[in-house]
This record gives C-alpha cells, sequence and structure tokens, in this order.
C-alpha cells in the first residue's frame, strides 16, 4: 500500500517556526554562557573577555559556599540516583516480568504518580510528613525526598527497555540450565543495562537540578547547588552566577550526551 | 513401559487448563527413543502447549510426563534434560555465537574452556564454525537458525523438542534444513519433537507424527498411515488435499461397504469399525487416486464431464463434475502417460477409483 509521504520540510513556515522555538528555547542559555565571560562586574554591560568568574566560583568570598553546596548536591545525587535506579529496575522486573497481579494497573499509577502532581504539593506534603514523624531537618531529609521523586524517572526508560526484551530470552536461558536467578544475572540484566543506565542519568540529572522539594525539606543553613544559588541570587545577581550556572549546563548537556551514546551502541549490531 | 526400552518422553491423561479454558484434553501418548516425532495441527490446536509443558514452561494441571521413566512434570525447565529450538530462536543478542553454543555447558556446570571447546566442535557440526566471534544479528536468518540448534544440541540432551522453528525461513532454506534436521538427528540419535503447522513438513521429516485439533489428539501414525488411513474428517481434510463427499451406506457385507452418493452414484470400499447399514458418512479420495477413463472401466465408474484443466507444473488437477452429483477433483501427473488421461472441458467421462482409495470416515 503506497501511502503519500509528507515531508514536514515542504510546509510553509516551518523553518520560521522551527527557528524562533529554538530562539526562545535557547537564547536566554547562549545570553547566561557569553556573560559568563564577561570581564566586567555588571551583568549587563560587556567588558571584554575573561575567565574572572570562573575563577571567583572556586576563589571568591562565596567560593566555600558554593563549594560545600556542590558537594552536597553531587553526593545526594549520586545516592539518591543509585538507591532510586536499584528500586525502579526492581519495580519493572515486578511489573513487566510479574505477569498478572492482583492491583497492577495501581502499582503503576503509584510508581508514576509523582510525575503527575505538582512539585509543590509533592513538597508541602514531604515537609509535613517530616515534621509529622519529628524527622530533623537536614542533608538526609534531602536524600530521602530525592530517592522517592527519583524512581519514577529512573523508572521509565527501564521499563520501556525492559518491555522490549522478549521472554523468550528467559526461558532460553532456563531451558539451558539456568536457574531464575541467573536467567536474571547473565541474560536479562545485560540486555537491560542500556535502559538502566538512562534511568540512573535521568534520575541523577533530576536530583541534581532539583530546587522546590530540597528549598522545603532542607535544614536551616543546609544547601545544594540550586538553594545556594537561589540565596546569592537574592542579594543580588552577579556574573558569577552566570558561570555557575554555565558549569551546570555544560554537566547536564555531558549526561545527556552519554545517555544517548549508551542507547545508540545498544542500537548497532 | 518396560525397563529395557523405556519410552523418551510419555504423556499420561494430561491436561491443561488457563482458567475456565482448557487448551489440552486429557492427551496421552508415548514417544520411542530416539524417535523424529512431530505433533502437527493448525493455530491454537494445543500443540505448542504441549512442548511447553514437556520443557516446563508451563505446569501441568492434571496428569503426568515421564522423561525416561522419570516423572518431571513438576520439576522447574532448568533441571530437565531437554532442550528447546524457539519459533524465533532466542539467541542471546548480547553474546557471541560461541559463547551463545556454550551458554548451556556452562550452566550444566563445564568449565568456561571446555564449555567453549565443545560449543566449537558443535559450530563445526552445523558448518557455522567461521561466525563463531560474531554477535547473532550479524548473521542470517538461516544461519541463526543452526545456531540456535547448535546451541540446543550441545548439552547433549535427551530430547530435542523444536517449535516451529523453519517457519521463519524461505522455501528453498526450509527444505534444505529439512533434510538436515534429519540428518542431525539420526546422526546425533537425540529424540526429536518437532513442532509445525506444515502437514507437508511433517510428512517429509517424521518417524511418527500425532495430529491434533482443539486440544485432542486426533490420530497418532506414521506418515503414510495418517495420509492414507485418516481416522476421522479432521485428519483426513487437514493432510493433503481430498475429495470429502457425504454418502449414505446401503448395506455391509464381508468387510466391504456398499454406498451411493448424491446423484445415485454407488460405490464399494472397504468397511471400517462403527459403519452402518443406513448411516450417513463421509468419505475421502484422494485426488491423485481418480483417473478418467472416456469408457466405463468397471461398475464403479461414475459419469460425469469435464469442468476444467488447471496447469500446476508436475501435475494437472482436473474439476469435474458428476452427473447430478457433487464436484470431484482429480490430479493426474503431468507425464506422457498422465496425459493421455487429460479431457478437454465439456468432454463426458468416466471417474474410476484406484482400488483401496476410497476410505469411508465415521465422524
Amino acid at each position: 500500500m503506497a501511502t503519500r509521504r509528507y515531508d514536514i520540510k515542504s510546509y510553509s513556515g516551518f523553518l520560521q517556526i522551527t527557528l524562533l522555538c529554538l530562539f526562545v528555547l535557547y537564547a536566554p542559555l547562549i545570553v547566561v554562557a557569553v556573560y559568563s565571560l564577561n570581564a566586567s562586574e555588571s551583568i549587563a554591560v560587556w567588558e571584554g573577555f575573561s575567565l574572572r568568574w570562573y575563577a571567583d566560583v572556586f576563589t571568591g568570598s562565596e567560593s566555600a559556599k558554593f563549594k560545600v553546596a556542590a558537594r552536597n548536591s553531587f553526593v545526594i545525587a549520586i545516592i539518591a540516583a543509585s538507591v532510586a535506579t536499584t528500586i525502579a529496575t526492581l519495580a519493572a522486573t515486578a511489573m513487566v516480568r510479574g505477569g498478572k497481579f492482583r492491583l497492577r494497573a495501581w502499582s503503576f499509577g503509584l510508581i508514576s504518580l509523582p510525575l503527575m502532581v505538582p512539585e509543590i504539593v509533592t513538597a508541602v506534603a514531604t515537609l509535613i510528613f517530616f515534621n509529622s514523624i519529628g524527622f530533623e531537618r537536614g542533608l538526609l531529609t534531602i536524600l530521602l525526598a530525592h530517592i522517592a521523586f527519583c524512581i519514577p524517572f529512573a523508572y521509565l526508560p527501564i521499563s520501556a527497555r525492559m518491555q522490549s526484551i522478549e521472554d523468550t530470552y528467559e526461558q532460553a536461558a532456563q531451558d539451558l540450565y539456568a536457574t531464575k536467578r541467573q536467567a536474571f544475572t547473565k541474560i536479562l540484566l545485560p540486555l537491560m543495562l542500556p535502559g538502566i543506565i538512562s534511568g540512573y542519568l535521568l534520575a541523577f540529572i533530576i536530583s541534581l537540578d532539583d530546587f522546590i522539594i530540597t528549598n522545603f525539606v532542607k535544614g536551616a543553613g543546609v544547601e545544594t547547588l540550586p538553594t545556594a544559588i537561589f540565596g546569592a541570587v537574592k542579594q543580588g545577581i552577579k556574573p558569577n552566577i552566570m558561570a555557575i550556572s554555565t558549569m551546570l549546563l555544560g554537566f547536564s548537556i555531558l549526561m545527556v550526551l552519554i545517555s544517548y551514546l549508551v542507547s545508540r551502541t545498544d542500537k548497532k549490531p | 513401559m518396560s525397563l529395557e526400552n523405556p519410552n523418551a518422553i510419555e504423556v499420561r491423561e494430561a491436561v491443561k487448563r488457563y482458567g475456565d479454558f482448557t487448551a489440552l484434553k486429557t492427551i496421552s501418548l508415548s514417544i520411542k527413543d530416539n524417535e523424529f516425532f512431530t505433533l502437527l495441527g493448525p493455530s491454537g490446536c494445543g500443540k505448542t502447549t504441549l512442548l511447553r509443558m514437556i520443557a516446563g514452561f508451563e505446569d501441568v494441571t492434571e496428569g503426568a510426563i515421564y522423561l525416561y521413566d522419570e516423572e518431571i512434570a513438576g520439576l522447574p525447565p532448568h533441571k530437565r534434560p531437554v532442550n528447546t529450538v524457539f519459533q524465533n530462536y532466542a539467541l542471546f543478542p548480547h553474546k557471541t555465537v560461541l559463547d551463545n553454543v556454550a551458554f548451556g555447558l556452562q550452566m550444566r556446570g563445564n568449565s568456561k574452556a571446555d564449555s567453549r571447546k565443545r560449543a566449537g566442535e558443535m559450530l563445526e557440526l552445523v558448518q557455522l564454525s567461521q561466525f563463531a566471534g560474531r554477535k547473532p544479528s550479524q548473521l542470517s536468518g538461516g544461519q541463526q537458525q543452526r545456531v540456535a540448534l547448535a546451541r540446543a544440541l550441545a548439552p547433549q540432551p535427551k530430547v530435542l523438542l523444536l517449535d516451529e522453528p523453519l517457519s521463519a525461513l524461505d522455501l528453498k532454506l526450509r527444505k534444505a534444513m529439512q533434510l538436515e534436521l534429519k540428518h542431525l538427528q539420526r546422526e546425533t540419535g537425540i529424540t526429536f519433537i518437532f513442532v509445525t503447522h506444515d502437514q507437508e513438513e511433517a510428512l517429509t521429516m517424521s518417524d511418527r507424527i500425532a495430529v491434533m485439533s482443539s486440544g485432542e489428539l486426533q490420530q497418532l501414525g506414521d506418515a503414510r498411515e495418517i495420509y492414507e488411513s485418516p481416522r476421522n474428517m479432521f485428519v483426513a481434510d487437514f493432510i493433503g488435499e481430498t475429495n470429502l463427499l457425504g454418502v449414505s451406506v446401503d448395506r455391509v457385507e464381508a468387510g466391504q461397504a456398499v454406498c451411493h452418493l448424491g446423484g445415485g452414484h454407488a460405490l464399494t470400499c472397504a468397511a471400517v469399525e462403527d459403519v452402518a447399514a443406513g448411516s450417513d458418512v463421509h468419505l475421502s479420495v484422494r485426488p491423485e487416486r481418480l483417473f478418467l477413463t472416456p469408457e466405463a472401466e468397471s461398475a464403479d465408474g461414475m459419469k460425469a464431464t469435464v469442468r476444467e484443466n488447471i496447469f500446476v507444473g508436475t501435475d494437472i488437477t482436473t474439476l469435474v463434475d458428476l452427473a447430478d452429483g457433487p464436484q470431484f477433483t482429480i490430479r493426474t501427473s503431468n507425464s506422457e502417460r498422465g496425459n493421455k488421461r487429460i479431457f478437454e472441458p465439456g468432454t463426458p467421462v468416466f471417474v474410476n477409483m484406484e482400488h483401496g482409495a476410497a476410505r469411508l470416515l465415521v465422524d
């Protein structure tokens, strides 16, 4: 059956709309990145190229604060992503390979609910929860909250990957004398790995980037990078904020790139 | 079940139910040691379910399955010394061809080096040694098929299960693989249980065939038995091509049934059990066992008119209309001798049956 193929590029206005969207999306980021290289004290006046604000992030008056915040952010992101990915992998295995069980649809809803709920609601609820059980706010509350909201983000790529793996592979493994556990570790897990890496990176970025929930559940004086940046901005935007933002942006792009490369090598025979 | 020569597989009154749906209705059959056994039937007949019950992927609702006198129905798949060639091959995509073949050996506790060595020998057997280092996706369908076969045979299972393994191959390759499978079965001496919906494939390869439909065993026998003496309408219709006619039995005498069919044409054929005078039954005659003559050759010759000749290469198919009766399909080989029996459409002819060609079917 020969259906006519419509090339979207032939529609009038395609190029203009595309450029407009790209401009709206990326112009602010480019402005921030460019002005992070400004020599000026001002954030609006260009006075020439300089890396002084990058140096300022590491050595300036606020550098100690940023360093602690950055370390907190990365430690929390690494642990939260690891725990969330492990839980998500197990959840995906149960959901995709568990056959039909009661409340299966409800379980899926429960796992993905945090994606639907406005973040501010989750933030308030988490805060109330910690308060009501008398849990002292600090790094640990941030970590627990991050693990909780990272699970659905890790779950989605993992379960998507798992759904594309036919269960005959595990059956073949068991037919060839592998126990259920061996079939899982030797066959299913390696096949799921690209999904697991994607899920991990996504959870990591989401944790690293989170502001609203973190801001609610963090203890006084405990900062992550986003909350530290927000705190600094309240005292007026200095170019060092642009430098630190650009570094975060670069890091995020790197993560996305790795995630993309992982999924791409997998498709090659 | 004698001790000196146990059956490879014995299925005893096995039933499989999924909730209210019964996939297998009380099946009993024995598969002999070193046999090429085929489960044949249309999709949904329960043949794959039975195979998966032997492999251990489906549990047995009722009944028992014995492997060389040992009850296996309760064992998980990895504890059964049977291996499966899956319909889609299920080769592990992240492992090389060699590691795929070595997998079963390694899981059975052989050392990595030993497993690989024997896997290499298996690849030699299926003539794929040069592809040992490749990933399955870099092989053609036929090659993947042979890797799947090597992988299943490598751990030397007591019984090899094959779930429609040739269905994804093109016709020529399929024909070649049919012969190769048959040879491999003879060489290895392993019992093969082959599942297929292709009756020609079943007839070509099998020592014995179990014809199944709607979860029941319809007939069990060798290729010739199944083809020439179908036990019921389903088997007659499913295996090969046949003329299936409704007939009335006039009388039964001396092992012969005298019948008549529409238009009053009378014919005599061997009686079968349960056939009684006055009953309406069916009659099956293979098209290649009918022939046309310009004049009546015997009292059983039936008057007819040629409607159409269809050239199909090796044969010519002729459709004739019996006077006031049903239509017959007749196949004549496309040879000098056969062509003398071909008549132009519209020619009045007589339809004759070879001796013993008609088979009565009670149900």
